[in-house]
């Protein structure tokens, strides 16, 4: 049997850390507030432009006043999940799994989506 | 918060030494594991909830592209300033409750109450105001139901909103289908607003604890859980308000 020396456990000292607690500090913190709050502002003020449209196909229009609106919303979205929710600093495991979940839920809507839009093909 | 009371007892040389903080539960080896383990947990819970919220979300963008004309004038019922307002409420809110783990990772009691509260307030600052845009759709009618008004958008001239915006009159059928829109706009907001309510319950009773010093302690996990819940929905906000004021006003 090998020597197992036990020490009194002390969750601060990364002896017995698989992963050491990580602290974001405040300064991250005030850094993605500014994020969000410049995303807030230009998400307003490109809702009162009109950005066109797209001509996919005929009879296809992609908007792109929706598609840059969610744009910056997905923006926003993965500062909070990186570095408020702290996943930038995660488990492999955590990532993998926010990963997964994230995917899975882009194929459900997707597909739907999918379905919806070319259901009609050629007879709008 | 684990309450798993420790009893360390003399044991053989070569046993297990039974000595870790009292949060910490027997069957977990390393805090760091524990932790690991609550957090993993927690965010399993917020995936089915990105699945939940996701159906209406999916619900909304396709009604909105069958319905366009009526999806356009519904939106323009609503006030850009109040949902900015409420933007920046809940976001400042994530802010603040981000500090707070930092205050509960850094042991400091005072300054952790006090984000929490902060949070809190905002949050119901956030609350007060959705209610203000609630009351305004009861006034005119614009609660899916029988006493369901279309007026603002048979005749836009005789709405501030809709004359603001330039809307024109819809047909009678296609003004109909405004009321697809504040049904999902209340099945979304509402539901977002349910989550607020408990996400802002849930802060009440942890600032209680707080002040008793239970989340300075080193053991960070309900406070770090709690934030989780809490930027989640403020991500839900962060898309519910493009799609709901936003992208139809250009």
């Amino acid at each position: 049997m090998t020597e197992h020396i036990e020490k009194p456990i002390d969750h601060e000292s990364p002896e017995v850390h698989e992963r050491e607690h990580h602290i974001v500090s405040p300064k991250i913190y005030v850094m993605i507030l500014l994020v969000l709050l410049v995303g807030t502002a230009i998400t307003v003020w490109a809702s009162y432009v009109d950005l066109g449209e797209w001509h996919v196909a005929p009879g296809l229009n992609v908007f792109w006043n929706p598609v840059v609106a969610l744009a910056i919303a997905c923006t926003k979205a993965t500062f909070v999940v990186l570095f408020f929710m702290h996943v930038k600093y995660g488990t492999k495991l955590t990532k993998l799994t926010i990963g997964a979940g994230v995917f899975t839920f882009l194929i459900l809507v997707g597909m739907t989506m999918a379905d919806y839009f070319s259901r009609a093909w050629g007879r709008w | 918060m684990s309450d798993s009371q420790v009893q360390v007892i003399a044991q053989p040389a070569e046993a297990h030494v039974h000595e870790h903080p009292p949060y910490q539960r027997h069957h977990f080896e390393t805090y760091a594991q524990q932790n690991d383990a609550t957090n993993f947990a927690m965010w399993l819970f917020l995936l089915t909830e990105i699945m939940f919220f996701g159906g209406l979300f999916t619900a909304y963008l396709i009604y909105r592209n069958w319905f366009y004309a009526a999806f356009v004038a519904g939106s323009h019922q609503l006030s850009i300033p109040l949902g900015g307002v409420n933007t920046l409420l809940l976001i400042v809110s994530s802010f603040t409750m981000a500090m707070g783990v930092w205050c509960a990772e850094m042991r400091k009691k005072g300054a952790l109450v006090l984000c929490l509260s902060l949070t809190l307030l905002l949050g119901l600052g956030f609350l007060g105001i959705k209610t203000i845009e609630y009351g305004e759709k009861i006034e005119k009618h614009h609660v899916p139901g029988f006493h369901y008004s279309l007026q603002s958008f048979l005749d836009p001239s005789s709405d501030e909103a809709a004359k603001a915006a330039g809307d024109k009159p819809l047909p009678l059928d296609m003004a109909r289908h405004t009321e697809v829109y504040f049904s999902l706009y209340f099945a979304m907001t509402g539901m977002h607003a349910l989550h607020m309510i408990i996400g802002v319950s849930i802060l009440a009773f942890m600032i209680v604890r707080a002040q008793a010093g239970a989340y300075t302690t080193g053991h960070v996990t309900y406070v770090e859980n709690f934030g989780l819940y809490w930027h989640f929905v403020d991500i839900v906000w962060i898309f519910l308000f493009p799609l709901l004021y936003l992208i139809s006003r250009h």
